[in-house]
């Protein structure tokens, strides 16, 4: 059908039309500032923190800090030593019981449960698991092991960390594992090896960066927590490493100090920020560049 | 319950007689031959059934242990919190002991042995409700801008900045909080609230500390931001890439594609996130200890002394004076731990439901 040169219905903008198209165009740069603003909004505390820490920190980081037992109140000097070394060891103790556990809750997700009632409640449980308080962990393992043993001991304080750590490395074990292609499962049933031994030496093998990942990000969560550990680990002036006596922790002696009214508390309490930001920045910056090589090298 | 993997019954449960029996001689072809070795190999080492049964089962066991936790932890609580139910019950959660001499409400008086929950629950509360006002806006703002119009170079540092914020310690942020942004407040922006909004009575300048509800909901506001706009972000990216060619195919701005095309698809996943952030700041100890004032009160104020429900346990567990004290604390603990339990399930339903068909990933 040909219309020749004559228009059917002419469209004409009028004035309305103008104006709605401008109120239009305001709004959406109005949106667009405003979502850039909020970037910059959230980009401005975590620069503001960071910047305070490497300023504060370093001008009191000194030899002394990591060789040194606190000093008694009053005197300079004195460090973190035992501070440390008491986080390194309640770590330790958590990650022992924490990664083991979580990744064959993983191993069970994946490769046992899939899709079955019981799977879908265990992945719930856990994520539900994982936004529980962990001051209300530190209760619990308070009244769990505290209480019955009459004292303080770095290993309530490691059982708190395992515990808190376990959700985390269950899931993202799943999902590690959930992306290991089923012919490399196949390949190694079809040669005869053991289920057992395929889901050790050839899934999880083939998803350990992965699997490695998510058991360093939550090494690195629980690094700094400190709210179970004033019940169990509760702190400690002296080098221990007695894993049924009370220990000193990091992100405990950090907080003691800060509420303390000292100003050279206060001046080792950034220092010892500075020193756990920049172990658990280390620890995410790893897994973020390891995550981003790809993160089943061996599977492609 | 347990699942059996269809591929691996076909290669375990069923031994020798398949295997060349319908071939005819086996030792003439050398293929064979070698399979046969491989196989002879395999079974010399014995029977893995029972390895893979014991295998699973402790695979299982671990699993379960998640259960088995979050009801040792329940039933730990619920039993040490016996006494202060016994004597108080429901009555914990709503009443206040009235002190005769100054007829004023007497809320956590260890003392004479008076424990009242509802100075906490109001603090935990209020902060809450305080840092999402601040939070969710800003958090929304970010996953749109990093999902929807950041050039592609700056999103991953971006996006990785933001998770950044998630991996601080709380204790840190409260150091901050304590020696930074406190002093702010007091010196800039309390004078400016209690001057501009002073009327409203929900600012007032009886404290002169700069501790208190508002410096709590602040630093709520800064920690609860990375989990909410990282999980809304997640769930922006489950929306279909075709939503948005549809919207703006029709001829919408990109404001107008977001909103109709992304949000309004995201919205559930959205609340979960907001509700997710929610659990995250009503369980939060140790930055709010540090800034909340830790008097058990109740003011309308947003800039007095007040306590939460988690700050108060830091506080006094470890030097309670009666085992009615102790107890009182752990049933705080309870409320607490069945609040953020209901609160983080409601969550990941929601969450679920809006990014169930989208690939997994780790946060």
């Amino acid at each position: 059908m040909r219309y020749g040169d004559q228009r059917v219905g002419e469209y004409k903008l009028t004035t309305e039309h103008k104006m709605r198209a401008r109120i239009r165009a305001l709004t959406d740069g109005a949106a667009t500032g405003l979502a850039v603003l909020s970037t910059l909004l959230v980009v401005a505390p975590l620069v503001a923190i960071f910047v305070y820490l490497v300023y504060k920190g370093a001008s009191s980081l000194s030899w002394a800090f990591f060789t040194k037992n606190p000093a008694p109140v009053g005197e300079a000097g004195g460090g973190m030593a035992n501070a440390i070394l008491g986080s390194g060891i309640l770590l330790g103790v958590g990650s022992l019981i924490g990664v083991p556990v979580g990744i064959s809750g993983g191993i069970f997700l994946a490769e046992f449960g899939r899709g079955t009632k019981l799977a879908n409640a265990v992945r719930f449980t856990a994520d539900v698991l994982n936004g529980v308080p962990s001051i209300v962990m530190g209760i619990a393992v308070y009244s769990l092991i505290v209480v019955p043993q009459r004292h303080f001991s770095a290993f309530s304080g490691g059982v708190a960390l395992g515990i808190m750590m376990i959700p985390t490395v269950c899931r993202t074990t799943e999902e590690m594992l959930l992306m290991v292609p089923h012919a490399v499962r196949e390949a190694a049933l079809a040669l005869g090896v053991p289920n057992w031994r395929s889901v050790l030496s050839i899934t999880v093998k083939t998803a350990s960066p992965g699997i490695i990942t998510g058991a360093m990000l939550a090494f690195a969560r629980v690094a700094g927590e400190t709210a179970p550990l004033i019940f169990t680990a509760f702190g400690s002036p002296n080098w221990s490493v007695a894993l049924n006596e009370p220990i000193a922790a990091l992100p405990l002696q950090i907080y003691v100090y800060a509420i303390s009214p000292y100003d050279e508390w206060h001046r080792l309490a950034w220092a010892g920020a500075l020193v756990l930001i920049v172990l658990i920045v280390l620890a995410v910056s790893l897994v973020r560049y390891v995550t981003s090589r790809g993160v089943l090298k061996g599977a492609s | 319950m347990i699942a059996n993997v269809p591929e691996i019954r076909i290669s375990q449960a069923q031994p020798q007689p398949e295997l060349g029996s319908p071939e005819g001689p086996r030792p003439a072809d050398p293929a064979l031959a070698e399979v046969s070795a491989v196989r002879s190999f395999l079974l010399s080492r014995g029977n893995s059934a029972i390895a893979d049964r014991g295998f699973q089962w402790l695979m299982v066991l671990c699993a379960l242990s998640i259960f088995g936790i979050v009801v040792l932890i329940a039933v730990e609580l619920v039993l040490r919190s016996q006494l202060a139910w016994s004597k108080f019950g429901f009555g914990f959660f709503f009443s206040a002991f009235i002190d005769p001499a100054t007829r004023l409400p007497m809320y956590w008086d260890p003392v004479n042995g008076h424990f009242s929950a509802l100075p906490f629950l109001y603090g935990t509360l209020v902060s809450s409700f305080l840092a999402l006002l601040m939070a969710v806006p800003l958090a929304i703002g970010v996953a749109v801008f990093l999902t929807e119009m950041c050039p592609r170079v700056l999103r991953g540092p971006l996006a990785f900045l933001t998770e950044l914020l998630a991996a601080i310690p709380s204790v840190i942020y409260g150091l901050w909080a304590v020696f930074v942004l406190v002093p702010l407040l007091r010196e800039h922006v309390n004078p400016l609230l209690i001057r501009l909004l002073g009327w409203t009575s929900l600012f007032n300048d009886d404290n002169p500390t700069g501790l208190g509800f508002l410096a709590a909901g602040v630093i709520l506001a800064i920690m609860i931001l990375p989990i909410i706009s990282s999980l809304t972000r997640e769930v922006m990216t489950a929306v279909p890439h075709s939503q948005r060619e549809a919207v703006l195919a029709l001829g919408a701005t990109r404001w107008e594609m977001i909103r109709m095309g992304v949000l309004r698809n995201a919205r559930i996943g959205i609340v979960g996130a907001v509700i997710l952030g929610l659990g995250r700041a009503l369980g939060e100890t140790m930055a709010v200890t540090m800034v909340i004032g830790n008097s058990p009160e109740i003011h309308r104020s947003m800039l007095a002394n007040g306590s939460s429900m988690a700050s108060v346990i830091a506080n006094e567990f470890a030097e309670a004076s009666s085992d009615l004290h102790t107890s009182a604390l752990m049933e705080l603990g309870l409320a607490l731990f069945v609040v953020t339990i209901i609160v983080n399930a409601l969550a990941r339903v929601l969450v679920w439901a809006v990014t169930r068909g989208a690939p997994a990933q780790v946060h």
